[in-house]
């Protein structure tokens, strides 16, 4: 965007010339608090008129987790500003998140002056060591000739290649300095240049491992959606007939309703997705990291199969199993290089009546409770009252996995979760900043009671920039996967998972002027969902579910995906 | 095994920060890292010694360096025709008594004195860690006041024979 300069906007101190650098990098949402270190920053927004949005959150959590939100469903990176000392720690939650599932951000902190920097001084904290380890970069700004660089720079890293966050500290002098003129913000990173062109040896080595392939498989990760690579992935399994499983980060890569997928594998994942890792003679990770949720026991996983894995970062290859044939490059390159060989497969038939018969034999499962909602019910009631088109987000844990199970993507970028890093309170500000970047959609926040508590103050977020964010707590009074564990493997000693007081959830939103609904029994629940999908503003749904119930099927920690417990024959 | 690998980076604040903090959070077990700058203004090089356990931790190790955004190349120089060389400062408790004697114990690793006070000299030696090694060993009964070593420093010979793993089998 080519800045338009007029004497009120000019750039007079580090602080206009930051607002301005955002204004360049076509920054559309801002997410912030304000506090001491920033504010000659927040003074610049202010006498600016910047023209994008600032998003006042009611604690830097619900700042990132937003922009996190934000970044999943925009592909843009999600930008962040908070003071120094505490407004910077309260980040760091976020920017853990961000790093394991490589989620694009750019984060401001203040930080104290040059001058005391390093005397403890009020409000310091070394931001830079602390997030040194869970950012892909980090700066502290030391001249305001480097401002403008370095936020270009920021940008660029965060965005591409294997996206993640980046951090900038910027002392107080700096946003402070008064200077007029103009800083060149070319830069150079010749240690930076990741590969998105596959090496054509690499791809006619697949080629080849897949012309001879008996019991292939295609395992999509969320590369393929940050590649923006679904229409090239559905191309290639389309032509080759292939079974596709799928992260639980890669959900909506590839349709969930179509044939061909056998569903999300891993630990809570299907029967079918798993016995296809297990059995497969050629596993073809696209994007995706080989999680130990996914792989379950390293020695039981895909123990016959070769292993092909593509994936813009090469640190991932061969990190946590043999790989024979590594792929480096961005998945929609690579797909494209697959596509244009020609590659002759054999006749997997059988193969895939065996996936196939898996699927239809031992699906998900759940029971019908008589008396409360059953958890299970409830999402699927959720997906068809939004015709599977909302774009939903959650917390980490039981109702994280049930909406993984039972709702159906058909599209990317519609799915936002904490997967790596499992973060409660995720959920309900990452439905903020969803919602900010995708105004048109249906955004649904399916919570815990216990998460969701982490986070609630966002709530003030939704009513004032009346934001029509769903939210739905699963609520059984719990740390629901904490209690399943305990209930399972550690003889039913509840430590500390039973909720015994909670907020009455509905006079809680309530009094933030946010809708409040109660709901009890499952004969209430599709004309409450018609009812508030249609209704024009935020909702908290306070929904009653059974309290006992547990994620199935499971493999359990430790134990090989052979080695499903809770799989149900139909 | 132990590996000697080399690392040139962009002289960038934090760096070696970055860098060890990544190899201590991956768990990589560290001998030694000597930094210094190299013949490039704002290009410093980094030389580590390594311990890893096989060679998928190996080939991480190189991976999560090289992914690192000032680290601009990563050679594993172990296999490689090299020269790799430490400095060592050791001061040995020392009378007037037995100090020709040590004279002769440290002459033949053509090691230096550098200080000398009324009952102790310091000594410096330069060489691969092995000799280096075998000096501080003989030097042990005459009692050391104090120890301190750089970590090893390395580059590539100027000229690569075709077969040098046998060369570097003796040198570290």
């Amino acid at each position: 965007m080519k800045r338009e300069v007029n004497e009120a906007s000019r750039p007079r101190n580090g602080a206009d010339l930051f607002v301005w650098s955002l204004v360049d990098a076509g920054v559309d949402t801002l997410f912030g608090y304000p506090g001491g270190a920033v504010l000659p920053i927040y003074d610049a927004l202010y006498r600016n008129q910047a023209p994008f949005k600032h998003i006042l959150s009611r604690h830097e959590q619900g700042s990132i987790h937003a922009a996190e939100g934000y970044a999943r469903v925009t592909g843009k990176p999600g930008v962040v500003l908070a003071t120094s000392g505490p407004g910077a720690t309260n980040l760091i939650t976020g920017i853990a998140d961000a790093i394991m599932d490589s989620i694009p951000l750019v984060i401001f902190t203040g930080q104290v002056a040059h001058q005391v920097i390093g005397t403890d001084a009020f409000q310091e904290s070394d931001i830079m060591g602390i997030t040194t380890p869970i950012t892909k970069y980090n700066y502290q700004v030391e001249k305001l000739s480097d401002l403008p660089r370095i936020i270009k720079e920021a940008f660029y890293i965060a965005s591409t290649g294997r996206p993640g966050p980046v951090l900038i500290d910027i002392p107080k002098n700096i946003s402070e300095e008064i200077s007029d003129q103009e800083f060149d913000s070319n830069f150079y990173l010749p240690g930076y240049q990741p590969t998105m062109k596959p090496n054509p040896l690499q791809i006619v080595k697949l080629a080849d491992a897949l012309s001879r392939a008996k019991k292939p498989v295609v395992l999509t990760g969320a590369g393929i959606q940050f590649a923006g690579a679904s229409e090239e992935l559905r191309a290639f399994v389309e032509k080759y007939q292939l079974p596709v499983t799928s992260t639980l980060l890669g959900l909506g890569v590839f349709p969930g309703t179509d044939p061909l997928f056998l569903g999300m594998a891993g630990m809570h994942g299907t029967y079918a997705a798993n016995m296809a890792h297990y059995e497969c003679d050629l596993l073809i990770n696209i994007g995706a990291r080989f999680d130990d949720r996914l792989t379950g026991k390293l020695e039981h996983f895909a123990p016959n199969a070769r292993i092909a894995h593509i994936d813009i970062d090469p640190a991932e290859i061969g990190k946590n199993l043999h790989t024979e044939i590594p792929v480096v490059a961005d998945a929609k390159e690579a797909l494209k290089a697959l596509l244009g060989a020609n590659i002759s497969m054999p006749d997997h038939k059988e193969w895939k009546e065996k996936l196939e018969a898996n699927k239809t034999e031992f699906p998900l499962w759940y029971n019908r409770s008589d008396e409360l909602i059953s958890p299970q019910w409830l999402i699927e009631q959720v997906y068809e009252a939004s015709e599977g088109k909302a774009i939903v987000t959650t917390d980490v844990g039981q109702h994280q996995m049930w909406a993984a199970q039972f709702y159906k993507f058909d599209q990317p970028n519609r799915w936002v979760t904490s997967g790596g890093l499992g973060t409660m309170g995720f959920g309900f500000p990452a439905a903020i900043g969803a919602q900010l970047g995708k105004p048109e959609e249906l955004v649904v926040s399916v919570v815990g009671d216990a998460g969701f508590q982490m986070t609630l103050q966002e709530l003030a977020v939704a009513k004032e920039r009346n934001l029509p964010v769903k939210v739905i707590i699963v609520n059984n009074s719990a740390l629901g996967m904490v209690r399943q564990w305990q209930e399972s493997f550690y003889e039913e000693r509840y430590s500390e998972s039973l909720l015994t007081v909670n907020p009455d959830f509905v006079k809680l939103a309530e009094s933030y002027g946010v809708r409040g609904v109660r709901v009890e029994k499952e004969e209430d629940v599709p004309a409450m969902l018609k009812d508030i999908f249609a209704y024009n503003g935020p909702v908290v749904v306070d929904a009653r579910v059974v309290r006992k119930e547990c994620v199935n099927p499971m493999v359990a920690s430790g134990k090989g995906i052979h080695e499903m417990i809770g799989v149900t024959s139909k | 095994m132990k590996r000697i690998i080399t690392a040139t980076v962009q002289d960038r604040a934090g760096v070696l920060n970055r860098i060890t903090g990544m190899l201590y959070k991956r768990q990589f077990n560290i001998e030694s890292i000597s930094v210094g700058s190299s013949e490039t203004e704002g290009i410093s090089k980094m030389t580590f010694v390594v311990e890893v356990g096989d060679h998928q931790k190996l080939e991480q190790l190189t991976k999560q360096l090289n992914k690192q955004i000032d680290v601009l190349k990563v050679i594993d120089i172990t296999d490689k025709a090299m020269v790799a060389r430490e400095l060592a400062l050791i001061k040995v408790t020392s009378t007037a008594q037995v100090r020709s004697e040590i004279q002769g114990v440290i002459a033949p690793f053509r090691a230096s004195v550098i200080d000398v006070s009324k009952d102790s000299i310091t000594i410096q030696v330069t060489g691969k860690p092995d000799k280096v090694e075998a000096m501080i060993t003989l030097l042990r009964p005459y009692g050391i006041k104090e120890l301190t070593r750089t970590g090893v420093t390395a580059f590539l010979r100027g000229q690569q024979p075709t077969n040098v793993t046998e060369i570097n089998s003796l040198s570290i």
